[in-house]
């Protein structure tokens, strides 16, 4: 002990210089506070986390049926990014077209809206009486709100500029020079999409996958607004967690535990340096 | 028509060409950075949109204008640009297998260009594990393996070292003489010009301003860029040129009399060893070359900034027309 805080002395004096003196107080104590409000609430949600009982009110009924809704929207939601979200993102990082600046824009105003903005929206144009909702009803029969693909389809609407905009910079920065030397090798756009383009964006893609996923986890406002919040069809982990903080607040609290855990396993994903090469 | 390569192309500001090529010629591309021989080829591939017209074997590429990867063309550009993420085999494989070459063929085709080249023990490796030279390799079988009408090489020696840029040099020699497409070159260096080329042309500010057999056109330059390419003086006076190689300049540092028919006079700009002797710029109303003898340099006492006369006999001065070449 003495030992090391020696060295650690002499080692201070002979190296002197190189700093511009003490933070400041009025810097240090917002900065603080600051800290302090993000992290005592986490800390106090695992601290009153009821462990105890923990996996017995993971197993009940409702949290059960709101863990694999939550599992399925989620993956749809992913699935559908990749599906209708890449060729947007190819789109706008390749072809120049009028108003690719404006549906750049458009495309990514979900990132601000609030999500209860969003799900009126998901209404007027997918609800019974909506722009497309009512000839879907009249002519088909089908009513999207209020089911499940209702839970998806609002999930993919606040989630999907998250990939687009990941992918699009991913697309960007793996260089359209590839694309030209393809197209001199007798590739087609499609091949070259499918061979080069994509396999190089491969690091974007994951990462918009995962914050994709991560955005429809969490997604409450555009899917209690337009899904609704009925068990075992729209209700996903977070409308539960509004339904148990009135009726039973430790349901909540296990459910919140959970959702913390995968968020947390989200961030270290993204903060691996594999996705973030690109 | 012309079973080889006749283009009349112009990008709007930047280049205009009318040049011809004949099957299995390869030709030289040179001119100063920015002259337009990188759009050229980039024009030719139909990688930049372009006016004009050009055919190759008799085929039109731009009436209807022919999308890229129709035209027949192999491009290996500088910096190579191999795909990273797929090993030396499959990049090779990439072209043949685009055009709908069974997979199995495509890869043994790849693997023989490969062998070709001397890197086919290499074929599993990405470029990111591969030299420059090695890449660069590969990047000329991958331009190859399509069996294009045209090779468009873009400066493939740039960048390597001098010991790998001529073993690379003499193997693009011997696979170009095998190679019965037209390949257009392009180079910063008199020695490709010279030994691969049997056609140069010379690109100076967007403009082809001279077209000809690499000596013909090294004995008779037009443009101080290839005359300093091949090491000769240049001078232009109402469309007759005069060129004189340095050796054959006489410094002094009073005007000279007697014999010496051209004159100048100027300021010494730089010296630099030149193979036994020293090479200086001198520049006055012209930009000249003069190679002297280190014992000359210091008896003169020739430093930056000395004003001296350069003087050359008229026998040593070979004269030419603009319309000659």
């Amino acid at each position: 002990m003495r030992t090391a805080d020696g060295g650690r002395q002499s080692h201070r004096g002979a190296v002197t210089g190189g700093t511009l003196g003490r933070p400041p107080f009025a810097l240090l104590v917002p900065a603080c506070l600051a800290a302090a409000l993000l992290v005592v609430p986490l800390v106090t949600l695992v601290l009153d986390t009821p462990w105890g009982d923990f996996w017995h009110q993971i197993g009940s009924h409702p949290v059960r049926q709101a863990l694999w809704l939550t599992t399925l929207a989620s993956l749809a939601t992913v699935m559908a990014c990749l599906v209708l979200g890449t060729p947007l993102a190819w789109l706008l990082a390749r072809i120049e077209f009028r108003g690719r600046a404006l549906l750049r824009a458009v495309v990514l105003v979900p990132l601000v809206l609030p999500p209860v903005v969003a799900g009126v929206a998901l209404i007027t144009a997918l609800g019974r009486t909506g722009v497309i909702g009512r000839p879907l009803d009249a002519w088909f029969g089908v009513t999207l709100p209020y089911t499940t693909w209702a839970v998806v389809i609002a999930h993919t609407f606040v989630s999907m500029p998250f990939y687009v905009l990941a992918v699009e910079g991913a697309l960007r920065s793996s260089g359209e020079e590839y694309d030209a030397v393809a197209a001199t090798l007798g590739a087609d756009r499609w091949t070259t999409f499918r061979r080069v383009s994509l396999p190089l964006a491969l690091p974007g893609v994951v990462a918009g996958a995962a914050l994709a996923w991560a955005r429809s986890l969490g997604e409450f406002g555009a899917t209690i607004t337009f899904a609704g919040n009925y068990p075992g069809t729209t209700q996903t982990m977070p409308t539960l967690i509004y339904t148990e903080l009135q009726s039973d607040p430790m349901v909540a609290r296990t459910v919140s535990m959970v959702l913390l855990v995968v968020s947390i396993a989200v961030l270290a994903l993204l903060r691996n340096r594999w996705l973030t090469r690109a | 028509m012309s079973a080889g390569l006749v283009a009349r192309l112009e990008v709007p500001g930047r280049v205009h060409a009318e040049v011809t090529a004949e099957p299995g010629e390869v030709v030289a591309v040179i001119g100063p950075n920015g002259a337009g021989k990188s759009t050229l080829l980039k024009a030719v591939a139909g990688l930049v949109p372009s006016r004009g017209e050009i055919s190759v074997g008799g085929e039109s590429w731009s009436q209807p204008p022919r999308p890229v990867r129709d035209r027949s063309v192999g491009m290996a550009f500088q910096g190579q640009q191999l795909f990273p993420h797929l090993s030396a085999v499959d990049n090779v494989a990439f072209g043949p297998r685009s055009r709908g070459v069974p997979r199995e063929h495509a890869d043994r085709a790849a693997n023989d260009w490969l062998e070709r080249f001397g890197v086919g023990d290499l074929a599993r490796r990405r470029p990111g594990q591969l030299s420059g030279g090695q890449a660069q390799r590969v990047s000329i079988a991958r331009a190859l393996a399509t069996d294009p009408r045209l090779l468009l090489l873009d400066e493939p020696f740039a960048g390597l070292d001098i010991g790998v840029a001529t073993a690379l040099r003499l193997e693009l020699a011997r696979h170009l003489t095998s190679y019965d497409g037209i390949t257009l070159l392009v180079t910063h260096d008199a020695i490709d010009a010279l030994t691969l080329a049997d056609q140069v042309w010379v690109l100076d500010a967007g403009e082809v301003v001279q077209v000809g057999p690499p000596a013909e056109v090294a004995a008779q330059p037009r443009t101080d860029h290839v005359a300093r390419l091949v090491g000769l003086n240049v001078l232009e006076d109402q469309g007759r040129f005069m060129s004189f190689s340095p050796t054959l300049v006489t410094v002094s540092l009073a005007e000279p009399t007697g014999s010496a028919r051209h004159r100048w006079s100027g300021v010494v700009t730089s010296l630099a060893p030149h193979g036994d002797a020293i090479r200086l710029l001198v520049t006055g109303e012209r930009d000249l070359l003069a190679d002297v003898t280190p014992a000359a340099v210091a008896e003169l006492e020739l430093v930056p900034g000395r004003r001296v006369w350069l003087s050359v006999k008229e026998t040593a001065v070979r004269t030419y027309r603009a319309d000659s070449a």
